[in-house]
Order: C-alpha cells, then sequence, then structure tokens
C-alpha cells in the first residue's frame, strides 16, 4: 500500500512534468530551438500572476485567464524579434542567446522580488485532498494539474492533425524549405508555435505556483525536470512526454521514498539510463541523435 | 616563416601565407614582460589587488577551457561546473588524505579526465541544445552524489586542511602563485594544441563538419579530446578554487553561476580566440568591481551584453579588434596575402 502511494505521487507530479515539458518539446520540434530560458519565463508567469492579477481585482485561481493571453502575445512577438534573430544565425547562436536570457530573467527577478518564496493563493483548495485508501492521498491541484496536462496535450495534438494552420505547423517542422516553396510563412507559423509554446509555459508556471513555492531560481531546476521528461519520453513525441513526466515523476517519488536525498537523483539515473540504452527515449525518433 | 603556394601566371603575383601578422619576437618580449610582473605582483601590489588578480585567473582558466569546447570544437555546455566541482572536491579528498593541497592539483585535473571519458561516450549521443542541457543534468547529478558522502561533508562542506600550519601572508602568496601557474600552462597549453594538428582538425570540423569528416578527419576523437581537456583544465580551476576559498561546499563549487561566467566572458571577449576569454575576463573583473554594491546588477548587464554580442557581433570584442586591424598577439591561424612574402 506504501509503494502504490509513492506510484500514485508519481504519477501525479509526472503530469506536472509533462505541463511543463510540452512547450519545450513543441519549440523543439518546430523551431528547432532548445529555450534555455522556458524554466525562468515560467517563473515569470508565477510572479506575474502573484502581482499583476490581485490588483485586478480577480482572485489568483483564475489568473490564467490574464496570465495566458500576456504570454501567447509575448512568445509571438519574442519569437519574430529576438529568437528568430538568433535562428538567422545558426543554432549555436539560440542556446547562447536563450542561456543569457535566463540568467539575466533570473537575476532581475532576484533584484526585483528578492529570494523570498511566493506561491499562487488558492484559498483552501490547497489542502484538499480525496483519499480512496487509508494512506493515498489525491491532492486536488494536483489532480486538477494532471487533468490540465493531458487536456493540454490532447488539444494540442488535435490542433497539429486537424486545423489548417496546425498542419502548416507540421509541414514547417518537416521540411522548413519545403514548405516555404509552397508559399507558407515560415517566420509566421514559427511566431504561432512559439506563442502555443508560451501559453503553456504560463500554465505550467502557474500551476508550479498552486503546488508550491517558488523563487526566481526555480527555473534551472524545472527545465532540467522537463528536459529529462522529454528524452526519457522520446524527443518529438507529445504523449511521449507525457510518459516521460510520469516516468520521471515515479522515479523521483521512489529514490524519495528511500530517502529524501535521492528524490532528484533518482530522476537523473533514469534519464541517464534512458540515454544509455534507448538513446531514442521511449516513443522518439531519432532526430536529436547526433 | 612563409611560403609561396602558388604562382598564377596571369597575375603574375604570389600568395604568401603567413602565422604571426607582426614579428613573433614583439610577442614573446611582451608575453616575457607580462609573466614576469605577474609572477611577483603579490609582492608589488596590495593583498586586495592580488586576490581580486586571482579570482581573475580562475575565470581565465574555465573561460579559455570554454572557449576551446565552444569556439573551436563547436560544443555547448552548460554544465562545466561539474568539472570545477569535481576537482574541488578532489583537491579536499587528497588533501583530507594528508597531502599538501597545493600539491593535489594535478591530481584533482587528473581525476576529471579521467571521469570525463566515460561521461563523453554518454553524452555524444545527443547534439545542440540536448547536448547542453545533458551537461547540466551530468552536473547536478554529481553533485547530489557529491552532497551524500559525509566523508566530504555531505551537502554543507568542509573545511580544507593543511592550510592552518601557514600563515596568511603564505597562504595567500602559494594560492597567488599556484593560480596564476594553472592559468600561464592552461593558456599557453590551449594555444600550444591549437596549433597542432589537432587544432587544425578542429578549425576543419569548424567551417565544415561534414566535409573534414568526409577527408578523414577524426571529429569524434577530436571532440573527445577536447572534451577531456576542458575537464582537467576546469578541474584545475575548481582545486585552485577550493585552496583559495578554502571552504568547499557543493552549492558554490558546483553553481551554476560558473558556468554562465565561462560563457559570457568568452562570447563578450570573443569566441573562437585565444586572446577573447582573457579580454572578456578582464571587462567581467572590471564591471564586477564597480557594481560590486550593487548586487546581481553586474551580471544582468553582463548577460545583456553577452546576448546583444551573440547576435550582432559573433566575433566578440577581440573578433572586431583583429577584423579591424588585422592584429593577433597569440596566433593560432595563418594569414593569407598576395604579393611577395614580407619576412
Amino acid at each position: 500500500m506504501v509503494w502504490l502511494n509513492v506510484l500514485v505521487q508519481g504519477v501525479l507530479i509526472g503530469g506536472f512534468y509533462a505541463l511543463f515539458a510540452c512547450g519545450l518539446s513543441l519549440m523543439f520540434g518546430v523551431l528547432k530551438v532548445i529555450n534555455l530560458a522556458h524554466g525562468d519565463m515560467a517563473v515569470v508567469a508565477g510572479y506575474v500572476a502573484v502581482f499583476l492579477t490581485p490588483h485586478l481585482g480577480l482572485p489568483e485561481v483564475w489568473s490564467f485567464l490574464i496570465v495566458v493571453p500576456i504570454f501567447t502575445l509575448a512568445g509571438y512577438v519574442l519569437q519574430r524579434t529576438l529568437i528568430q534573430k538568433s535562428i538567422d544565425r545558426d543554432p549555436f547562436t539560440t542556446l547562447l542567446v536563450t542561456f543569457g536570457l535566463s540568467v539575466v530573467i533570473e537575476n532581475l527577478l532576484l533584484e526585483i522580488y528578492s529570494a523570498n518564496g511566493q506561491t499562487v493563493n488558492i484559498g483552501d483548495l490547497i489542502a484538499k485532498s480525496w483519499h480512496p485508501a487509508s494512506i493515498i492521498y489525491v491532492s486536488y491541484v494536483s489532480l486538477g494539474v494532471l487533468g490540465v496536462a493531458v487536456l493540454v496535450l490532447f488539444l494540442l495534438q488535435l490542433f497539429l492533425s486537424k486545423t489548417g494552420t496546425g498542419r502548416l505547423i507540421r509541414a514547417v517542422a518537416d521540411d522548413r524549405e519545403a514548405a516555404q516553396l509552397s508559399g507558407a510563412n515560415y517566420r509566421h507559423i514559427f511566431g504561432v508555435a512559439a506563442s502555443l509554446a508560451f501559453a503553456t509555459v504560463a500554465l505550467a508556471g502557474i500551476a508550479y505556483g498552486m503546488m508550491t513555492q517558488f523563487a526566481p531560481t526555480s527555473g534551472g531546476v524545472n527545465l532540467l525536470f522537463a528536459f529529462e521528461a522529454v528524452v526519457i519520453g522520446g524527443i518529438g513525441s507529445l504523449w511521449g512526454t507525457l510518459v516521460g513526466g510520469i516516468a520521471l515523476g515515479i522515479a523521483q517519488q521512489f529514490g524519495a521514498h528511500i530517502n529524501v536525498q535521492y528524490q532528484v537523483l533518482a530522476g537523473n539515473v533514469l534519464f541517464l539510463a534512458v540515454l544509455a540504452i534507448r538513446p531514442q527515449g521511449l516513443f522518439g525518433r531519432k532526430t536529436a541523435l547526433a | 616563416m612563409s611560403e609561396s603556394l602558388l604562382n598564377p601566371s596571369a597575375s603574375g603575383s604570389t600568395i604568401s601565407v603567413r602565422r604571426s601578422t607582426h614579428s613573433p619576437l614583439i610577442t614573446l618580449v611582451g608575453a616575457s614582460v607580462v609573466v614576469v610582473v605577474l609572477t611577483i605582483a603579490p609582492w608589488i601590489f596590495p593583498a586586495q589587488f592580488a586576490s581580486t588578480l586571482m579570482n581573475f585567473f580562475i575565470l581565465v582558466i574555465m573561460a579559455t577551457m570554454w572557449n576551446l569546447l565552444a569556439g573551436y570544437a563547436g560544443m555547448v555546455s552548460i554544465g562545466q561546473q561539474a568539472f570545477v566541482g569535481l576537482g574541488a572536491y578532489a583537491t579536499l579528498y587528497f588533501a583530507l588524505k594528508g597531502m599538501n593541497p597545493f600539491l593535489t592539483i594535478p591530481f584533482a585535473a587528473l581525476v576529471c579526465a579521467v571521469l570525463a571519458v566515460p561521461v563523453t561516450y554518454l553524452l555524444f549521443r545527443l547534439r545542440g541544445g540536448y547536448f547542453a542541457i545533458a551537461t547540466w543534468v551530468v552536473a547536478d547529478t554529481v553533485m547530489l552524489i557529491i552532497g551524500t558522502i559525509a566523508f566530504l561533508g555531505g551537502g554543507t562542506g568542509r573545511l580544507m586542511p593543511g592550510l592552518q600550519s601557514l600563515t596568511p601572508a603564505q597562504t595567500a602568496h602559494y594560492s597567488y602563485l599556484a593560480t596564476w601557474i594553472v592559468a600561464f600552462i592552461v593558456v599557453v597549453g590551449t594555444y600550444l594544441l591549437l596549433r597542432s594538428r589537432v587544432g587544425l582538425v578542429l578549425a576543419s570540423i569548424r567551417d565544415d563538419e561534414v566535409a573534414a569528416r568526409s577527408a578523414g578527419a577524426h571529429v569524434r576523437s577530436a571532440r573527445r579530446l577536447v572534451f577531456v581537456i576542458a575537464a582537467a583544465g576546469c578541474g584545475a580551476a575548481g582545486a585552485v578554487l577550493a585552496i583559495s576559498q578554502p571552504f568547499v561546499q557543493p552549492t558554490s563549487v558546483f553553481s551554476l553561476q560558473w558556468a554562465a561566467e565561462m560563457l559570457f566572458v568568452s562570447m563578450i571577449g570573443g569566441l573562437g580566440t585565444i586572446e577573447g576569454p582573457i579580454v572578456g575576463s578582464i571587462i567581467f573583473f572590471a564591471l564586477q568591481q564597480t557594481l560590486q554594491q550593487q548586487g546581481a546588477w553586474y551580471l544582468i548587464i553582463f548577460g545583456t551584453v553577452a546576448v546583444l554580442v551573440a547576435l550582432w557581433q559573433p566575433r566578440g570584442i577581440w573578433g572586431a579588434i583583429r577584423d579591424r586591424f588585422h592584429t593577433e598577439l597569440l596566433p593560432v591561424g595563418h594569414w593569407v596575402s598576395e604579393g611577395p612574402a614580407k619576412e
């Protein structure tokens, strides 16, 4: 029963990792850009939720109604300016630029809001949970986040396969030059993909703030988890990211159950083992491999 | 120093190939003066300045190694702090076993080099950004493992033994000299490496990897060698860092800040040049000393400048100077010019 609870907690946290990771996966899949500032942008979403929404007379639970549109727009603008500029140089530059952004964002947040932890206030909901058996606790927040993750992945998949814009995104992702020859404006398509990715980043950042405390430095460690989820699940597969996130969550919870010190370590070991044994991941294609 | 490659009869001009843009004698004399001044620095400058100079050397070592990885071998690593930390802890371990901390430095570098070899077999399966984040995962993993070892102080860290018998002035002088010697070896070693056959392979990879491969260059082994050398260099930097601190703590020696600093310094100074990381380090320290009362602002400004440089001046400050004045202090490539050789 103890182990069953560990498993349940792993699946729950895995849902969050998948939500965090799908933007990373989308940005790489379409733009071939690894956004090293991905985690920090989620943290920014958390700060916007905490410090902006109360001014608008909105409860923080509903902050996503404001933050997600802001990030969708910001994603498009950032893509069409800074990120496109670095893509035009070479992939190497995108890494340097996004890493630079990451460090700048983190230290700016530190200077403005100090290193104190913040949470997105959701009232009583934080403490409520469902327990179907004596020692199994399913927190409503975590369950909600898992639900949102599955919903977001489902909608993304639906969007990419059923709509015209979605088909254009896939066409540009598969072969940019061929899509361009067929008349696709790839810069605009890149912008659309980036705004989708940023919308999920905003959701992930708010979800994180509801689940636990965050600080300016929370971005880095979450980027690592998201990245591990993507690689474990398989680069380029959205549902693979969900499986990868859950596998990572379970590994971490099992590690933590043995010794709290082993929580993150167990996830890293799973990641390195997948890299050694099945580098394309569980559901992946071999696109990112050397 | 020069050779005529071909003599096109149509124009009647010759093409000459030279290494130096000026007489190597000037470089040699200039370098000798700098070396002498830096060697006696702790005796002629105030202690505070010598201590800043020591931190400057540590950054020069790291940035030179990062530049070798990224600027010459095309590998963006944001996990070099793995080897900085490992070097620091290797020194701590040997010192706890009774060795003189200063004598452990080469062994710390060796430990890092040996450990880097299996790491390359894992990491070289990924490329580009995935390689970059995976290096960070490795650094995080190493930090977490070190944090579980009680003998090394676990998560809280441990004081470096073997320095307490020295007077503070002696400690300062010896650590300064150790850091300076390591920095000297790293910069000169990198210079010689890049002028060697390996340097030629690296230049060919940088220019066109596919062409280099098809011409028979051992791309992967050249990259592996560079990764191992960079690990050793960062390990040595970690070792001198541990001695200068001298309290060794996982979160500080494995800090991502090292990766950020080496990246920014190399980029601003100029990737793919020997002088770039040194120029970048000078600017970094000037900025840090000026803004040291303002918290993290020096990092914010420096990061912003690095992003702008990457977008609009990717060859960095030294690259711009070189392109404008056609001058190099430590040439590793060749200059091709029309007309008869001048030397």
